[in-house]
């Protein structure tokens, strides 16, 4: 379904607000395949077009929520009632509303790329190869748990009573591999991806030669002494943490009391040098967006500066409690209601090299491959941080052995301001998040 | 919910180019829920999803399609689209008439959809002002209440045709305690394979003022310790030990693929003989229980490690069929947009014969984990994380200062073979959804005390 359709079934069901009534309608429709590969043969192949719309209500100030997984009028007129329903036992709340237009213009990003021409064949030969190539590209690999190539393609249209109308639609699609590789008893596994609004801009040799080093640097790792380390963090786990962090200046948590950097609002929080924003403005990102969750225009949302505490971002909910205007942060399926979350994190670059020299800077650390247990270690309301880490030592700017079984923590506060360094090597994930690689100190590595 | 003889056609359609077998699966699930944060009700919810998805093997390939359009011609189109998919090349076969079924959907006492919306918000009401009167230092609260009811239907071309109705219903408080070191939380939840009858078992209040307690008591708590030490893991939650540290490695696809530690082992001595190890289906109200799992295979009660032996893997269908054997009833999938594999349902190291104190006393200096939050495990090295929520030190024998959160790791195998002592005080744990390849399953899991010599905490205290 094209988004000019579902904008006009959505406006359909906004016709029906009866007087002092609010109603939003979100609906989204596309097609999406995956394919998974074992041993050169196809294990499955999914095909499947997805529907959905959200219904909100607001009558006096109550708010009520329903969602369907189709777009059939009649199953939408339902949904309608059940939000109207349950809106009569929500609680009054002068602060609920959909939001009310801002005048700010939404960047112009083309975030559709055409699939269609993209065959079956073309997309299994995709996973295919990427199984093919990590097998063939060590002897210590023993095989590949998983290869799958994945696309989809989707329209999205939001209406509301306030007269906000937003379309998008987007396309993306993305290729992931896991390595298994073995010496004796053990075996380690190595993970990697990719993903482009389109196949054809996929980095395959990437993610090859990823999945192999990681599950073949590991082979031999042991259990290292606990004690304090230096963490060298690439940009995607630099992203990681950076991201957990950012999420902790939501609106909704600082209203809440939910989070340490409530208040904090010009205080140095960070090291001096780290910068940090919520920018789904820029085309380059894979998070990039046109509007948000309740139809208002994407906008560059700065949250660090320097180490500073710029500020937080909100929705429209969030931003009326707090008195401020929505940074247009409202993050959403079809299936929730919206609430606010950073779309596309932006790390400022720094001026401390590659990877490379950075390592050759560190006395005592470890380069970490991977974290395990990040949503259970991680608590963003204390702050409490301890995850399980797999990695290299590095001692005297030299990579050393392997190490796995171990944990590194710390706090999420402490952490920011613990930078020691940030390279200068930012890139754009696939994840849709911008960072450099980041070395955040005195760590407590968990071991023997 | 689709009528025998639309189910054959659709079937006949989706192997009339080829194919091995086909199967389709209908589910019809409807939710309601209502959330409480910061003192006022944010939200009632509800939802309603129904659709089909169509499966078509051909040799060791599987092709999927799946639709919310459950008209003829929908399932028509989603039958044609799986057996594309499935890129089967010619010869049509004939299903197997559809058969029957020989177990029940469990009762429901009191269906959540009969209970008023008005009941439903008093209840996450009377929790707020439990957890906010147990004490000033209680800053924030937030209460979920969340009933769901998924009717399947499963029917395939080898004859299988059954049906379920699985009704659960949740509640969960989250307390925010606020002191001169910052914010520390507290969680509990409860949630059972029942309808509203959960509420004549557990009283709202109590679990707000157990969440509570915890979010206080890690106020003046202080850093968990870092590295190897012997663990008491305390009963009930601790059962996410075993669903990490083994549960995932006995799933045959991952042992099939070579990425289980525990390939090749059975028949093999794995753990300690105080370890029995079941994966349990059938346990009545419990949060990971069905009649037929989602491949229309009856649960099953499944001894995975007995008396520290390797009995045997968990098996879904695909991977039985390749092997030519029976599934264990461990076939399941997120939803109709997903397609199966080999999931735990309830599992639970069983109940030992020492008294929970001695276990403890036996402790010079270590750390005894009274609530174990999620965790994770790469099934290929056995090394599994998880979090404690609440956890304590063991100083002489005896449980001393309450510690921060932390994480523990270990490698599952290991850790097997650590197991020194199994109390005698058995309990299932809390829900939990279990996460495998991006699809989440209700799963239950439960232990009895146990001690395990060394583990390493994962702390900032030297």
């Amino acid at each position: 379904m094209k988004p000019e359709e579902l904008l006009s079934l959505a406006q359909q069901l906004v016709e029906r607000a009866e007087p002092g009534e609010q109603i939003e309608v979100a609906c989204a429709a596309g097609q999406s395949t995956t394919v998974r590969v074992y041993e050169g043969d196809v294990e499955s192949f999914t095909s499947a077009s997805s529907a959905g719309a959200g219904v909100r209500v607001i009558r006096e100030g109550r708010e009520g929520f329903a969602s369907a997984g189709s777009l059939d009028l009649d199953v939408l007129l339902g949904t309608l009632a059940d939000a109207r329903d349950n809106s009569t036992f929500a609680e009054a709340d002068e602060w609920a509303g959909v939001a009310e237009p801002d005048g700010v213009a939404a960047v112009d990003i083309d975030l559709w790329n055409d699939l269609e021409s993209v065959t079956a064949d073309d997309k299994i030969k995709i996973a295919i190869d990427i199984e093919r190539r990590v097998r063939e590209s060590d002897s210590r690999i023993t095989g590949v748990r998983t290869a799958a190539y994945g696309d989809s393609s989707e329209a999205f249209a939001l209406a509301s009573t306030s007269g906000i109308t937003a379309t998008t639609r987007a396309t993306g699609s993305s290729v992931s591999v896991q390595a298994l590789a073995a010496d004796g008893e053990r075996t380690q596994t190595g993970y990697s991806w990719d993903a482009a609004r389109h196949p054809s801009h996929l980095d395959s040799d990437f993610v090859v030669e990823r999945a192999r080093s990681q599950a073949t640097d590991l082979l031999g790792s042991t259990k290292p002494e606990s004690g304090k380390v230096s963490l060298v963090l690439e940009p995607r786990l630099a992203a990681t943490i950076i991201g957990v962090t950012a999420g902790m200046l939501s609106g909704d948590r600082v209203l809440k009391g939910r989070t340490p950097f409530a208040d904090r609002i010009g205080e140095q929080v960070a090291a001096p040098g780290l910068t940090f924003a919520d920018n789904p403005t820029d085309p380059e990102s894979l998070g990039a967006d046109t509007h948000d969750g309740e139809g208002l225009a994407c906008r560059h949302n700065s949250l660090v500066t320097d180490g500073v505490l710029d500020g937080y971002f909100y929705d429209a909910y969030t931003a009326r409690r707090a008195g401020v205007s929505s940074t247009g942060s409202a993050a959403r399926g079809t299936r929730g209601l919206p609430s606010p979350g950073v779309l596309a994190l932006s790390i400022g670059a720094g001026s401390d090299g590659s990877m490379e020299d950075i390592i050759s800077k560190t006395d005592f650390g470890v380069l970490v491959f991977s974290l395990a247990g990040l949503h259970s270690g991680v608590n963003a309301i204390s702050g409490d941080f301890s995850v399980g880490v797999e990695g290299r030592m590095i001692r005297n700017g030299e990579l050393a052995e392997a190490i796995s079984e171990c944990t590194v923590a710390s706090t999420l506060q402490r952490m920011l301001l613990d930078i020691e360094r940030i390279g200068s090597d930012r890139t754009h994930l696939p994840s849709g998040v911008a960072a450099p690689t980041l070395v955040v100190g005195d760590v407590s590595l968990s071991g023997a | 919910m689709i009528e025998n003889s639309l189910v054959e056609q659709t079937l006949s359609i989706a192997l009339e180019n080829g194919g091995d077998f086909a199967e389709l699966f209908a589910e019809d699930v409807e939710r309601s829920s209502v959330n409480l944060d910061d003192g006022r009700i944010e939200n009632l919810a509800s939802s309603r999803d129904r659709g089909v998805g169509l499966r078509v093997l051909n040799g060791e390939s599987i092709g999927f399609a799946h639709t919310a359009d459950l008209s003829e011609a929908g399932l028509a189109a989603a039958a044609k689209a799986a057996s594309q998919a499935a890129r089967v090349n010619g010869g049509a076969k004939q299903p197997e008439a559809l058969g029957g079924q020989d177990v029940s959907p469990a009762p429901v006492a009191i269906r959540p959809e009969t209970i008023g919306k008005a009941d439903k918000v008093s209840l996450v009401q009377a929790a707020d002002a439990s957890a906010r009167s147990h004490s000033g230092s209680i800053s924030q609260v937030s209460a979920r209440y969340a009933d769901t009811r998924r009717r399947i239907q499963v029917a395939n071309t080898d004859g299988v045709n059954g049906n379920d109705d699985q009704t659960r219903t949740l509640f969960a408080v989250s307390a925010v305690a606020s002191g001169d070191a910052g914010l520390q939380t507290g969680y509990e939840s409860v949630g059972l394979s029942m309808g509203f009858e959960l509420f004549q078992k557990y009283d709202v209040a109590e679990l707000a003022a157990n969440a509570a307690t915890r979010a206080v008591t890690k106020l003046s708590a202080r850093p968990a310790p870092s590295g190897s030490m012997p663990v008491v893991i305390g009963p009930g939650s601790g059962g996410v030990l075993f669903h990490e540290a083994c549960g995932h490695g006995l799933e045959a696809d991952l042992v099939n693929k070579g990425a289980s530690a525990f390939a090749g082992k059975v028949g093999q001595k794995v753990a300690s003989e105080l370890v029995t190890i079941v994966d349990d289906g059938t346990m009545a109200d419990e949060w990971g229980r069905y009649a037929i799992d989602d491949e229309g295979q009856p649960a099953g009660s499944n001894v995975l490690i007995k008396d520290g032996i390797l009995m045997d893997y968990m098996w879904d269908g695909i991977r039985a069929r390749a092997e030519g054997r029976a599934s264990s009833g461990n076939g399941r999938r997120q939803s109709y947009r997903h397609l199966p594999m080999v999931r735990m349902t309830n599992t639970y190291l069983g109940q030992g014969e020492q008294d929970p104190a001695d276990i403890i006393a036996g402790v010079d200096y270590g750390v005894y984990v009274a609530k174990l939050g999620g965790g994770q495990v790469n099934t290929a090295s056995g090394d599994f994380v998880f979090g404690m929520t609440e956890a304590y030190l063991i100083e002489g024998g005896k449980i001393t200062a309450p510690l921060r959160e932390g994480q523990l790791i270990g490698n599952g195998p290991r850790v097997l073979q650590l197991i020194d002592a199994v109390g005698n005080d058995f309990e299932m744990g809390p829900p939990g959804t279990c996460g495998k390849d991006g699809q989440g399953v209700p799963v239950g899991d439960g232990v009895p005390t146990l001690r395990v010599t060394e583990l390493t905490i994962g702390g900032t205290a030297a």
